[in-house]
């Protein structure tokens, strides 16, 4: 492996640009914010070619001390690589969907974009639990900025909700981090990893991290931020939204609280399940009747972050793996189908779904790619989220048969909202004479949804891929949950099935 | 050649001749005479901050106990110093309209700065009057300094029966405890607490000192003057009043409990507790209504002595250096937001004030917006800018000595604090653009405000290591 500071490179660069942007005309931010972020793209993908699945489980390890016991430690594992790719494949993506529909103040929101993309892979590749923590609330403030400039008519109220929402979850993480520092002696993630707090301790720090990722991923009933926050943000504010942001918060009980506090997270499983359970049908009823497109699939995505909890803390290897391909199949079609919305928004300005109806005669192409999204989302195998789902649902099962069919449930509702959506907006008769007649996707929007729908497929029919850089990873997590995860009602027991036979 | 035994004074000497000569000067030359005072002022601050090197912070104490030369005092004397020499600069071109003398301006922040010396380096209660009262003198005649304005005079008036009231209470407490101990040296207090449980006047000694000292700092409940004397007073005087002084009344009760009161952490350690957390909720909420961004902000600074003083009920050599780090970083962060409000004129240079006025500051002036901007996130404490850290080193302080509850209780507090500095931010950025600002033309100024503005800004953050091990020692000098 060459000697260049990869992940330095990787925040430094979108900062770099970010900065920059600042000082241009409107086309050169533009530009260069796409420059900026194709740059980072290529160094993420750098990154999971020169990823050795196998090799040691920090990789890209960087450490310069910043005195006062601050590090700027970066190292990544799978779990942080994947996360960072789909970061970096969303990102020019973004850029791309706000190219016109962008009109006022270009430089700045490309710049914010920017800066968010920086903070965004900081909070992904910290090693240091301070230096997460700078980064995780650092990007607040651009996509406070973001929402509340270039958002709807109640954007103010959005931004405000959406930062003190999320700030305060935060703050509790904080205590319970200088908490943490002070009684293992040591910031460094890693090590933290591997430290046995005691169990009566366990529980308030696991409280106070749930405060914080409970938030921000977010889960019932703390989600009431989501919808504002999705309905008022620009398009491309929503993809980075669901895309990314949302991801944070399981990556936080990925990295935090499941082994950090596996006592404390062990206690806490039925409450978790219960959360996710009324997440799941509860928010997939209220998309149900929701009027507003980009507020059903801001509710679809609570109940979809529900199968990431409901995987996470069945603690097994199914349930965990199959969480992570939850929020990277789910990072790609919420942010495609908000991309989705972004397109029929910027030809009619409504997000009314009455409004819509049967663009499938006139738009074609975009029927075509809404219709991958929609089967995507619904967990078609074959498409991103099957496997995800899937997984999440077998390693619930494991863990509680009770709690899988209530979260398959949710599979269920989630196809009746959104072949409701789909078939509202592109099927039945052309109610809307300026509906029908709006043109197909332009060239651009080709580029913007064609690179998801592959990589949909791609994540749908080879989901390895994708899962070979986590699997150790994933089993060093489960092997440190051994001695809690809960043992599960459904008695499984391996057949014996004849391989010879076969042949 | 400088006699030996001033060596250690030299700063405090400094200011104190050459603030007199330089009030001749003034007196001598007029208004013809104000560039050329206030520009020496700024040389002779800045010359005492260089001063500080060598004897006057590594003597120990000096004048048989009076006064202590150490790191302690130098240190708030490094911040204090440049604090008033930003000061004189932030007046440039602001009395020039008015009918006053603009060149004593400069004069009595030299001898306000001489007293808050005297302050941060007492050991005696009788250094501490002197020098409390010096800073304050300087401080009646500041906040009235635009006499034909009947706010200033107001603010003037205010101020002065109210720190009159304060000191009488503050003196009151000091010959309780003289009375009670037979000394004045804070040593020789610390030593009669140390013999068995204090009596009830020396309790009441105590009580009484810290409410005079919590006026000082305007911490709750004796914040109530602040609001209006900040209001009122010209904005060159509230960016003075809100950094020095401040800081050197911090340092001085930091330095009374330490060494003082030791023994007595116990009594005094439930007051600061009272004191830091309602500062930090009062300062959080009363901001709300606010429509004067003067007024905003001394909200502002009651919101953040509160925090401060966390590190002071931490207690120990971690809690004290944690409140030098945190007074360090929130000078730069009040005088860079104040240096902001002093250039929110109109047109015609006339002063503006009020929040609405900044509406949509970002689209007429970027670059004020963005400064601004990022004074005020620092101020609320968000990461990654350098605000953050102060407040994450005061918590760490609580959480190591076990009051985990009052860190708590403190963090959910910039929750409620961010709301305020956050409505600022969204009142430059996402409102429609009001009547722009007059440009100022003080490139002094501008750069002082860039200066201050990346100071907080992330690359702040390439400072921890220096300023911790500074604070670290300069707060190990007291134990």
């Amino acid at each position: 492996m060459s000697g260049l500071p990869w992940l330095t490179l990787l925040i430094a660069v979108p900062f770099i640009a970010g900065v920059l942007c600042l000082f241009v005309s409107a086309s050169g931010a533009r530009w260069l914010a796409l420059i900026g972020t194709l740059l980072d793209l290529a160094i993420s993908i750098y990154l999971w070619v020169a990823y050795n699945p196998d090799a040691a489980q920090w990789q890209f390890v960087e450490k310069y001390p910043l005195g006062g016991g601050v590090n700027w430690a970066l190292g990544i594992d799978g779990i942080a690589l994947v996360l960072i790719v789909l970061t970096a494949f969303l990102m020019p993506i973004c850029i791309g969907a706000s190219w016109r529909s962008i009109e006022k103040r270009v430089a700045e929101y490309m710049a914010y974009f920017l800066l968010m993309e920086a903070l965004i892979m900081g909070a992904f590749s910290a090693q240091d639990l301070f230096l997460f923590y700078i980064f995780f609330e650092g990007g607040l403030i651009p996509m406070y900025l973001i929402i509340g400039i270039w958002g709807g008519i109640e954007r103010i109220k959005a931004s405000y909700k959406f930062f003190l929402y999320t700030l305060f979850g935060s703050v509790l993480m904080l205590i319970a981090m200088i908490y943490m520092a002070g009684t293992a002696h040591t910031t460094s993630i890693p090590a933290l990893m591997a430290y046995d707090f005691p169990k009566q301790v366990q529980t308030f720090l696991f409280l106070a991290f749930l405060a914080s990722f409970a938030v921000k991923l977010p889960m019932w009933p703390v989600h009431t931020w989501l919808p504002d926050a999705h309905v008022q943000a620009p398009t491309a504010g929503s993809v980075i939204l669901a895309g990314v942001l949302l991801k944070l918060g399981g990556y936080g009980f990925i990295r935090f609280s499941l082994p950090m506090f596996p006592e404390g997270s062990a206690q806490f499983i039925p409450l978790m399940f219960v959360l996710s359970g009324v997440a799941v049908v509860y928010t997939s009823l209220v998309a149900l009747v929701q009027r507003d497109m980009k507020k059903l699939i801001a509710y679809s995505s609570v109940a979809h972050m529900a199968f990431v909890t409901f995987g996470l803390f069945a603690m097994n290897t199914q349930g965990i793996e199959g969480a992570m391909m939850v929020m990277l199949g789910h990072g790609l079609v919420s942010g495609a189908l908000f991309l989705c919305v972004g397109v029929v928004y910027d030809r009619l300005h409504t997000r009314e779904i009455d409004r819509y109806g049967g663009l499938s005669d006139n738009m074609p192409g975009y029927a075509l790619l809404f219709m991958i999204f929609t089967m995507a989302s619904v967990g078609l195998p074959g498409l991103s989220n099957f496997p995800g789902e899937f997984l999440s649902s077998v390693g619930t099962y494991r863990a509680s048969s009770w709690a899988a069919i209530v979260a398959t449930t949710g599979i269920i509702l989630g196809a009746a909202y959104m072949l409701w959506l789909y078939w509202r907006i592109c099927f039945g008769t052309q109610r809307n004479a300026d509906a029908a007649a709006m043109p197909d996707l332009s060239l651009r929007e080709w580029w913007l949804l064609g690179p998801i729908a592959l990589a949909v497929v791609w994540m749908g029919v080879y989901p390895e891929s994708f899962m070979r850089p986590f699997h150790n990873d994933v089993a060093r997590l489960v092997a440190r949950l051994d001695r809690v995860a809960p043992a599960g009602d459904s008695h499984l027991t391996l057949g014996h099935m004849n391989m010879g036979a076969m042949h | 050649m400088i006699p030996r035994f001033t060596a250690p004074l030299l700063p405090e000497l400094m200011l104190s001749i050459g603030g007199t000569i330089l009030m001749l000067v003034a007196a001598f030359t007029g208004r013809r005479g104000t560039a050329l005072v206030s520009w020496l002022s700024v040389l002779l601050l800045l010359g005492a901050t260089v001063a500080l090197i060598g004897p006057p912070s590594h003597t120990g104490p000096v004048f048989d106990g009076m006064v202590s030369a150490d790191l302690f005092a130098s240190f708030g004397k490094a911040i204090m110093f440049p604090a008033a020499a930003v000061a004189i600069i932030a007046a440039h071109g602001w009395f020039e309209r008015g009918t006053e003398h603009a060149s004593e301006y400069a004069v009595l922040i030299v001898f306000a700065a001489a007293g808050m010396s005297v302050m941060v380096s007492a050991t005696s209660l009788v250094a501490l009057y002197v020098g409390l009262e010096l800073n304050s003198l300087a401080g009646y005649v500041l906040a009235s300094y635009r006499r034909s304005d009947e706010r200033s005079a107001e603010a003037g008036l205010k101020y002065f029966v109210l720190g009159a009231l304060a000191s009488g209470i503050l003196l009151y407490g000091i010959s309780l405890l003289y009375g009670f101990t037979g000394t004045m040296s804070f040593t020789g207090i610390a030593a009669a607490f140390g013999r068995g449980a204090p009596s009830l006047g020396l309790l009441f000694g105590l009580v009484f000192v810290l409410a005079g000292l919590a006026f000082k700092a305007s911490a709750v409940p004796f914040h109530m003057w602040t609001p209006d004397v900040y209001e009122g007073a010209p904005t060159p005087v509230t960016t003075f009043f809100a950094s020095a002084p401040k800081v050197a009344a911090v340092l001085l009760a930091t330095r009374l409990c330490v060494e003082g009161l030791g023994p007595a952490t116990d009594a005094w350690r439930q007051i600061v507790i009272f004191a830091a957390l309602a500062s930090i909720f009062l300062g959080a909420i009363a901001a709300y209504g606010q429509t004067n961004i003067k007024r905003l902000l001394a909200y502002s600074s009651i919101n953040n002595v509160g925090f401060a003083m966390i590190g002071l009920a931490a207690g120990g050599a971690r809690g004290a250096s944690a409140v030098l780090f945190y007074m360090a970083v929130y000078v730069v962060m009040t005088v860079g937001a104040f240096l902001c409000v002093l250039w929110m004129r109109d047109t015609e240079g006339r002063p503006i004030e009020s929040i609405e006025s900044l509406s949509g500051l970002a689209q007429t002036r970027p670059a004020f917006a963005a400064a601004f901007a990022i004074f005020m996130f620092s101020l609320a404490g968000i990461p990654p800018l350098f605000g953050f850290w102060p407040k994450l080193v005061v918590f760490n302080a609580a959480v190591a000595s076990g009051y985990v509850a009052l860190a708590v209780a403190g963090i959910l507090g910039t929750v409620i604090g961010a709301y305020y500095y956050l409505k600022i931010v969204k009142v430059m950025y996402m409102d429609e653009p009001a009547a722009p600002y007059g440009r100022v033309r003080q490139p002094v100024q501008g750069l002082l405000i860039l200066v201050s503005a990346l100071l907080v800004s992330p690359l702040g953050y390439l400072l921890i290591g220096p300023l911790g091990s500074l604070s670290d020692k300069a707060a190990g000098s007291l134990f």
